[in-house]
């Protein structure tokens, strides 16, 4: 069997031509890491013995929370619920932004190299403004409560997705997007059969993705005033009531893996 | 079909140079393809048969001369004059190009999109046809014999029927001309024979015009009433397949059957069909 292969397996190593040597620029890469590492350490005040001595403390402040005092769970179990629908409408709110601005924001669906540019910056405004900094702006305009919340998850949301949509569909396959467009259909067509299509699994993905984590940014955003379980945390911490702030905490926790069992169960019956 | 008898597809003398490359992939072209011609386009790889095609398809523009369907300049045609040429023209592509992730009734529908009028065309947008469209697609998929096919997810179907889907789509088209990139390059050999069957057949049941690339010699010879034979660019041959010669051959490939790297079935093939 092998011994068919000997005439190429043994005998003297042919000229093996030089392999490129990577050392140097290796070594580079490891210094400029080290030091940016360091001096963001520096910056962040890493102080890892400090931790170790006194993680009693910790405990202390933690005692009060051993014991959860149920109260008052009604309200706050109701208040989860607004939060969920909160997240609920803040992502309808994100679709119906980021749909149009993920499409125009598409360098191969863009009608323009200025709309696709306009597209681009306003999602990342969008995006760079955290939905707390929208909260406190549409509470000047609708006041306190869950509608500036969902307002504010939205509009934000609604970057967020408006980007994902965008870069999804500048990866989709061109061969499937022409072969429609070669059959002379106009451009909403082209994109309901050549794209929608391609896109559509993921672009569900990220929506789910982005309903989970706007459920946890809802249940905080109540601390500016945008409605929902995040005035009780934020109200019970700070005027110490521990037992309460503890029942708000174990119900965030228990809301969030419902959620997450609950997309978990969504995303594999619909992708 | 085409009541009066002006050319299909006119190319006069048509040249194509790349940015940046000295030769031109394609060089004074003139060529006449009457209505209902089913025309091979043969040449090794890089003579330009690619080029031409998406020349035809107007992928890319030519750099001199005119392509002319039927009358029209395809130069001059934007928005939606160029769509309503499009819906003309059927395309068929190497990698078949349909939607993978549709239903194969769906890319059948597609053909139909270009036709649709007044509350079909927004119906349209979420993937609704009314019963008159889906009758029409059953019967192309019919004509192609994959009519047990029709709702299955299209990229489940092998190479051979997404092609033969493919021609499905261009039945629904109703176009005039139909311009096949390599049709059957990735297929096998049975595969392709019956995709070239399958194009050949409806072609002359409806009377399509048909340009095809081949780089199966045999497949020309057996198909195409005419056969087009490129080198560097050129024109070198423009005849009917019994006039296609083992000095046509020789004039088109050139070193060719000597080429090396060229697997045995391939070069077996070539000498077959010479």
């Amino acid at each position: 069997m092998s011994a068919a292969f000997t005439s190429i397996h043994a005998g003297p190593t042919p000229p093996v031509p030089a392999r490129p040597s990577v050392a140097g620029r290796t070594m580079l890469a490891t210094v400029a890491l080290a030091v940016v590492f360091g001096l963001a350490g520096r910056v962040v005040e890493l102080r890892p013995l400090e931790l170790v001595r006194d993680i009693g403390n910790v405990g202390v402040f933690l005692r009060g929370y051993l014991h959860p005092s149920f109260g008052n769970v009604g309200e706050y179990a109701w208040q989860c619920v607004v939060t969920v629908c909160i997240a609920l409408w803040g992502t309808v709110l994100a679709l119906m932004v980021s749909v149009p601005l993920g499409l125009l924001g598409a360098r191969n669906l863009s009608p323009h190299p200025l709309v696709y540019f306009i597209a681009r910056r306003l999602m990342d405004v969008l995006r760079a403004v955290n939905e707390f900094v929208f909260a406190l702006m549409f509470v000047t305009a609708v006041g306190l409560g869950p509608f500036a919340g969902m307002l504010a998850l939205g509009i934000h949301t609604g970057g967020v997705l408006g980007k994902l949509l965008s870069e999804t569909i500048e990866s989709v396959d061109p061969g499937q997007v022409e072969g429609v467009a070669a059959v002379g259909a106009g451009r909403l067509h082209v994109i309901a059969f050549g794209v929608v299509p391609q896109v559509l699994p993921n672009f569900l993905s990220y929506v789910l993705l982005r309903l989970e984590s706007d459920i946890r940014s809802a249940s905080v955003i109540g601390m500016v005033g945008g409605g929902g379980i995040g005035f009780y945390l934020w109200d019970t911490i700070r005027s110490f009531k521990d037992g309460e702030a503890a029942t708000v905490i174990l119900l965030i926790v228990a809301m969030v893996m419902c959620i997450d069992v609950v997309s978990a169960r969504v995303r594999r019956a619909a992708i | 079909m085409v009541a009066d008898r002006s050319p299909a597809v006119t190319l006069d003398a048509v040249a194509k140079v790349f940015p940046g490359k000295a030769a031109p992939a394609l060089a004074d072209l003139c060529a006449t393809i009457e209505p209902g011609q089913f025309v091979a386009v043969i040449g090794k790889s890089g003579a330009g048969k690619t080029t031409l095609l998406r020349c035809l398809s107007r992928a890319v523009p030519v750099t001199s001369g005119t392509i002319r369907f039927d009358r029209t300049d395809l130069a001059k045609l934007r928005g939606a004059a160029l769509r309503a040429h499009r819906a003309r023209v059927g395309m068929i592509y190497q990698q078949f190009n349909l939607v993978r992730r549709l239903a194969v009734i769906d890319n059948v529908l597609i053909g139909r999109l270009a036709r649709l009028r007044g509350w079909a065309r927004w119906a349209a947008l979420a993937h609704r046809f009314d019963a008159k469209q889906r009758a029409i697609a059953f019967r192309c998929l019919d004509h192609v014999g994959l009519l047990d096919r029709v709702w299955q997810r299209t990229d489940t179907l092998s190479g051979g029927e997404q092609q033969r889907v493919a021609i499905a789509k261009i039945l629904a088209q109703e176009p005039t001309v139909v311009l096949a990139d390599e049709p059957v390059a990735s297929l096998d050999l049975s595969n392709g024979r019956l995709v070239m069957q399958t194009l050949r057949r409806v072609a002359s049941a409806v009377g399509i015009t048909v340009v095809a690339t081949l780089h199966h010699v045999d497949h020309a010879r057996n198909y195409a009433d005419r056969i087009l034979g490129l080198k560097a660019g050129r024109l070198v041959f423009d005849g009917p397949a019994s006039q296609l010669t083992d000095a046509a051959l020789f004039e088109i490939f050139g070193e060719f059957l000597t080429e090396p790297g060229r697997s045995e079935g391939e070069r077996l093939g070539e000498l077959a069909a010479s």
